[in-house]
Parts: C-alpha cells; structure tokens; sequence
C-alpha cells in the first residue's frame, strides 16, 4: 500500500503501570458470558530466565462460538464477552487472566483454525510488541490448525501450547522472550 | 465481511528488537527470526471500546492545578491512506514538569506535584480526532549509559480498527537537543518515519493567554490494497 508511512514503536518503558494499568480488564468474564470459564496464567521471563516484572500483556480472542465482537467477522458475538483482556506482571514476572476457552475461528480459504487467544506482549527493552498465540494442549483440532502446522520444529511450536495445571480450570503458558525454550513470535 | 490484510511496514519503518544502545533491549530481544503470519480474522478484528471514560484534562485533576508550562496535545488518527480511526481508545502517560513519574519506581530527584498525575485517555471522534490540554514534561535522566537524559516525551497507546493495528508509541517536542543522543528515538532506521515521532508546533491549536498547541498525528497502518469505492 502506499502513502504515507506508518508512525513508528516506541516502548512502553518502566512507567506505563500510570496510563495502562486497568485492573479489571484481566477478567473478560466480568459480565457472565456463555463458555467455559478459564484461567491462563504464567510467567514472562528475559534471556536469563530473569522474571520480567515490568511488562504488559494483551490477550484478543473469540467468543466461544468462536465469533469476534468487530465488524470485520460479521456475525453477532457474545455481547456478555469481553474479548479484550490486559494483564500486568508482579514482582515474579507472574500474569493471570481469567477468560472462556474460545471456539474454533474462521481462518483463510474458510478453513477453520484451532480455538486460539492473541497475545501481545509490551515491555521496557521491547521496542516493539511482540505478538503470539496460545493454544491449547489438550485440542484435536490443534493438528490440523494452519498456523501450528506451518511451524515445522516440534519444539518450536511446543511453545504455543498452554497445558492444563493439576487437571484444573488453570492453562498455564510461560513467555520467554529469548534463549532457551524461547516463545514462538510472529511477524504480524 | 473483510480478511484483507494489513500492511507490513517497509523495512527501516519500525525498531527492531535489538538494539544494543538501548541496554535494555540486549536480553529481551528475541533470538530467533519472527515467523510468518498470514492475517485472519484473528488479526483484522480488534477491540473496540464504547463507553470508556475520558481523562482529557490533565492540568486539572488534582485540588488545584498542576504546575508547568500548559500545553494542547491534539491531532489526528488516520490509516496510511487518510482513513480516520474512529470512536477508538487513546490512553497516555507523562512525567510532570520536573521530569518525574508519579510511579514508586521512579526515584529522579525532582518533585513530585500532587496536582499532577500525568494520566490522560480519550476517545477520537468520527473525524478519528483526540484533544487533551496537559504540561509540557521534563527530561529526565536514565542509567542507560552514563549521564544519558531521555528528550522529553509523552507515551501514547492507541488501537485504531485491528489486532494489526496495535501501537504504543512516544511523541517528542521539536527542536529538542537530546534526540539527536536518545537511543530509543534513534531506534527507528527511517528517518521519514522517524520523525512522525515528533509533534509540530501549531499556532491554530494553542489558546490565547492560556496554552501552548502541539499538533500529533499518528498514522496506522492501513490495508494492503483498498477496494475502489464508488461509481465505476
């Protein structure tokens, strides 16, 4: 496309707690939707596998009949979900969101994708926001999701699987933003 | 019903992750080559947000008001084609005249104003326009590299219509010294999109006997191709 180009990223900085911190936007089940209710939870960790206390986290994802609330899908979401979510970490690195597992999405060439949350990742050091997917461990359709497949190392896309913690309602998904076990990011 | 995808940036148009003149870069950049994504609907749908309520007077949110030089931040949020970005969330933050952030990690000796919280959100009109009447912030130094003072600046975060759309970003005074020297806004290889980053001076936005005007337009990115409207 051409025009004009696009404003820039800039961090968020160590100070964003002043303008961001909402803290009832961790819960997108505020309002009583239909779905099963979830949590994920886990930890932001930096290339020593130091706890990032300093980031902000960002979850879009669909009702769970797999509708987004915008235009763009078209068919009438849940009015009772909020499909925003914002999460700040604690002094271990440590987020929580509280949200409905979410239905299978419209992917392209009407394939369907697997249930999937959009996350996004702000932090000092981060120029830039770093965009993933969460998963879920314990979906079949995971094996025929277009995007999982397309991530040809087992380990690689291992990272965007949240696997249910002691059987309960908690999914957990670690970040890391590089070296070991580092998160699969993509190029959005 | 619309999957067309956003636009990528041109190369040079963004930071990258790492850049090792901002130290705090080195260890939480990733190490691996981003993956590719084709855009769904996961991507070009986005939150909206109807009701939120708007903190556009920062001057004013204490007992009496807050000390600085009174400034208009204003401007405009378009895609890259002249599209307005509308009814959508802008939320900033500041430090206060003194260069300090009302944030217990803050610890800059400078005072702290306790008329002054350097909180700001707004909801741009249909024309995608924000209006917020705030004080000019300080400079301030940061440990960097040594005796390293960021320019003065406002942080902005903004949605417009998509995921994709997604931007937090800084916005700087014009003719400032220490851009020239600040790492973060020299992050930025392009020097077009660099200097989006800075607001311009604008007579027609400052208030007689009042306020000074700062005009900021932030431009989103905008669709890879737009289908032709109208009459054929």
């Amino acid at each position: 496309m051409s025009g004009q180009p696009a404003t820039p990223s800039q961090t968020v900085g160590p100070f964003f707690r002043l303008g961001l911190d909402r803290p009832e936007w961790n819960d997108l089940t505020r309002d009583g939707p239909r779905g099963e209710k979830i949590v994920i939870e886990g930890r932001v960790l930096d290339g020593d596998g130091a706890p990032i206390d300093d980031a902000v986290l960002e979850i879009w994802q669909a009702d769970a009949e797999g509708r987004y609330d915008h235009p763009d899908d078209g068919r009438p979401a849940d009015p009772r979900f909020h499909g925003f979510g914002r999460a700040l970490t604690d002094e271990a690195g440590r987020y929580r969101f509280v949200t409905i597992r979410p239905g299978r999405v419209a992917g392209r060439g009407g394939a369907l994708e697997a249930p999937h949350v959009n996350l996004t990742i702000f932090a000092r050091g981060l120029l830039k926001q770093l965009v993933t997917r969460i998963y879920f461990a314990d979906e079949p359709s995971n094996d025929s999701d277009p995007v999982l497949s397309g991530i040809a190392e087992p380990a690689v896309r291992r990272t965007l699987l949240a696997g249910r913690q002691d059987g309960g309602a908690a999914y957990r998904f670690d970040v890391v933003l590089q070296g070991k076990g580092e998160t699969a990011f993509f190029d959005l | 019903m619309s999957h067309e995808p956003y636009a990528r940036p041109p190369p040079g148009g963004q930071p990258p992750y790492l850049h090792r003149e901002y130290g705090s870069t080195v260890k939480r950049a990733p190490s691996r080559a981003l993956l590719p994504l084709q855009q769904t609907l996961s991507e070009v749908t986005g939150p909206r947000f109807r009701a939120e309520p708007e903190l556009i007077d920062l001057t004013r949110q204490g007992k009496g008001e807050a000390l600085g030089q009174r400034i208009v931040v204003a401007g405009r949020l378009i895609d890259q084609g002249g599209r307005p970005a509308r009814r959508t969330l802008v939320e900033l933050w500041q430090c206060n005249a003194a260069g300090r952030y009302l944030h217990g990690k803050d610890q800059h000796d400078a005072p702290l104003d306790p008329n002054f919280t350097g909180v700001g959100r707004a909801i741009t009109n249909d024309e995608g326009e924000y209006r917020f009447l705030t004080i000019l912030p300080g400079a301030y130094p940061w440990r960097n590299t040594y005796n390293a003072w960021r320019p003065a600046h406002i942080h902005f975060s903004v949605f417009g219509p998509a995921y994709a759309t997604r931007l937090v970003t800084q916005m700087y005074f014009p003719g400032d010294p220490l851009l020239a020297l600040d790492p973060i806004y020299n992050s930025v290889p392009d020097e077009a999109a660099r200097r989006r980053l800075i607001s311009a001076y604008d007579p027609g936005l400052s208030q007689a006997e009042y306020a000074l005007g700062y005009r900021f337009d932030v431009v989103l990115r905008g669709r890879e191709s737009t289908p032709f409207e109208g009459p054929r």
